[in-house]
């Protein structure tokens, strides 16, 4: 059951990876101090558990890269991460709509996997579950605030669905290694999971006084092939930069 | 130091005879050691001292974040990245800290933040130099927080309460990160390659000085210093403090294998010190004007912050207003 885990473990840990790094340039300007707080700590939760995700797959694939070679050293095509996250930050309704949306998701499928028969991922994502049962608290309580605050922040709420809607497709459908994985029992029930994930968006935006929009459609895209927007190139310049320019270097 | 020069308003010490009762009860609980609390009576010109110093000290804290951000996105490893993460969340914990110590004194954070956005308030000179390279942020939390880490540890005996438990919790916090970023220069400097040795030496020459400038003028330029001191605000000099940092910091700096930019710096056996070259005090002064090689940048990131976010700070005002409606009927 190794092999086909470690395409997952990539798709878990390079959204944490990407969404993490989304919350590193907030930094220094965020709309209140205590807000800088909250996104970094948020990154920094996501970016530590891509660590773990991303060492394990490394001790599995066993092929002499290890976590930061992952990270740092794979190009675009091959990275796994949900076209959710890698959307550009924008305002603060479009990054904490991409946080609440990704944050949803993630609980529950942390959720299932805490239960998971294999012991690393079961500790993995047991952690983990419980740093996104805040982020899932604090994302959803500032969709409320935003949805149901000001008539300004009413009208950037309903101008950042649109932005970034058609990416949630990639939460609810799944794909034969999802279906596989989830037969063998090691995650959770992807149709469940996307249930779930409906159920808890319907009832924060019907809170947050915001029209839910008809589910997305496929299209083009495809994370889990590696074909990205063209965001995330640049986010990986930006990244990886230092190891690439110092292959030889150790820090 | 992060809050280098503060004025005081006075010019002269009061002898006691020209104290009134209220100032000789309050100078005797000074002298005594015993803590100044929120409630207790307190001179207008110590109260006004001490929220220009925390509010500097805060800013310090708040404009901090920007020369390290600008790495977090680039940081080279995980573990890297994760701790310039951890430390940049912990200065914002700190600028927190620091503004609810000042607002004890009654200023308001929102009207001490305007200041410091329309250039009236001060933070510390040292955040007004760029960080260039990734050892950069290495030299940062090792010679910046370690030169904050000697100002904040006597000000932990501080006699305004509220500042002086601030201090101690800040304190431990910064001292782990401090030894972070001096092993992340070791490690460079044991392991790396020439370039990266060559990065490191590189970030001490730009970032020595400007570290020693933290500590603020020398003693015979300080006019505010003898009041502070006599309310213990202050509890040493700045020029004891600077010689501090330097006694401790040059054992460290052998150890990495580095040198400082400073021709003058040779041990004397006889003051038990190291002596040092003349500070570019003309460039300091040009610093705290405004006119650092970052200043216009930092501030304006600053301001730019708060216009920006201005929307959502009052979508969440509004909403506490809709729920609390809510709540009452």
């Amino acid at each position: 059951m190794h092999q086909p885990l470690i395409p997952f473990l990539l798709r878990l840990g390079d959204s944490a990876m990407v969404q993490g790094q989304r919350l590193c340039e907030w930094c220094g300007h965020a709309p209140a101090l205590e807000e800088e707080l909250a996104l970094m700590n948020v990154g920094l939760d996501l970016v530590g558990q891509a660590r773990n995700w991303l060492e394990y797959a490394a001790e599995l694939a066993d092929d002499g890269r290890d976590a930061d070679h992952l990270v740092f050293r794979r190009d675009q095509r091959d990275y796994r991460n949900l076209l959710l996250v890698e959307q550009p930050n924008g305002d603060f309704a479009v990054t904490m709509l991409k946080q609440f949306l990704y944050d949803a998701w993630h609980f529950q499928v942390l959720e299932h996997l805490s239960q998971s028969p294999d012991p690393r991922v079961q500790g993995i994502a047991a952690k983990a579950l419980k740093e996104v049962t805040y982020h899932l608290r604090r994302s959803s309580e500032w969709i409320e605030r935003l949805g149901d605050g000001t008539e300004e922040s009413h009208q950037r709420m309903l101008a950042a669905i649109p932005q970034v809607w058609r990416f949630t497709v990639e939460l609810l459908d799944s794909d034969a290694l999802e279906q596989g994985l989830f037969e063998a029992g090691i995650i959770g029930d992807p149709q469940a999971i996307a249930a779930a994930w409906q159920q808890q968006v319907a009832a924060t935006f019907a809170s947050a006084t915001l029209p839910l929009p008809p589910a997305a459609s496929p299209f083009y895209l495809d994370s889990r092939r590696g074909v990205h927007s063209e965001h995330l190139g640049l986010l990986l310049a930006e990244m990886q930069f230092l190891p690439r320019a110092y292959p030889d270097a150790t820090w | 130091m992060y809050a280098q020069l503060v004025e005081t308003g006075v010019k002269r010490l009061k002898t006691e005879d020209e104290m009134s009762a209220q100032e000789r009860d309050f100078q005797q609980r000074i002298d005594a050691e015993i803590k100044i609390e929120a409630k207790n009576w307190m001179p207008d010109a110590y109260r006004q001292t001490l929220i220009r110093q925390i509010s500097q000290h805060a800013h310090s804290e708040i404009v901090g974040m920007l020369p390290e951000g600008n790495w977090v996105t680039r940081a080279p490893t995980l573990k890297r990245k994760l701790q310039l993460m951890a430390k940049i969340q912990d200065e914002a914990g700190h600028g927190l800290y620091l503004y609810s110590a000042m607002e004890t004194l009654g200023a308001d954070r929102d009207s001490e933040i305007a200041k410091l956005h329309s250039g009236k308030a001060k933070y510390s000179s040292i955040f007004n130099y760029p960080t260039l390279t990734w050892a950069d942020v290495g030299a940062v939390g090792w010679l910046v927080d370690g030169a904050a880490i000697v100002n904040q540890v006597v000000l932990q005996r501080t006699s305004y309460g509220p500042y002086s438990r601030a201090m101690i919790r800040i304190c431990k916090e910064e001292s782990f990160h401090q030894r972070q970023g001096y092993e992340m220069l070791l490690t460079m400097m044991r392991h790396g390659t020439q370039v990266q040795k060559d990065m490191v030496q590189d970030a001490i020459n730009r970032l020595w000085w400007p570290s020693l400038m933290m500590f603020g003028p020398s003693d015979e330029h300080s006019p505010n210093s003898a009041q502070s001191m006599a309310w213990k605000i202050k509890r040493q000099s700045n020029d004891e403090l600077r010689q501090r940092f330097i006694d401790q910091t040059i054992p460290q700096l052998q150890v990495l294998g580095c040198s400082v930019p400073d021709p003058a710096l040779r041990w004397n056996a006889e003051r038990g010190h190291y002596d040092f070259g003349e500070i570019q005090w003309e460039e300091f002064y040009q610093v705290l004007k405004g006119n650092g090689p970052c200043n216009q940048e930092r501030v304006a990131t600053r301001r730019q912050a708060i216009e920006d976010g201005a929307w959502v700070r009052a979508a969440a005002v509004a909403h506490a207003r809709k729920k609390h409606h809510k709540n009452v009927a």
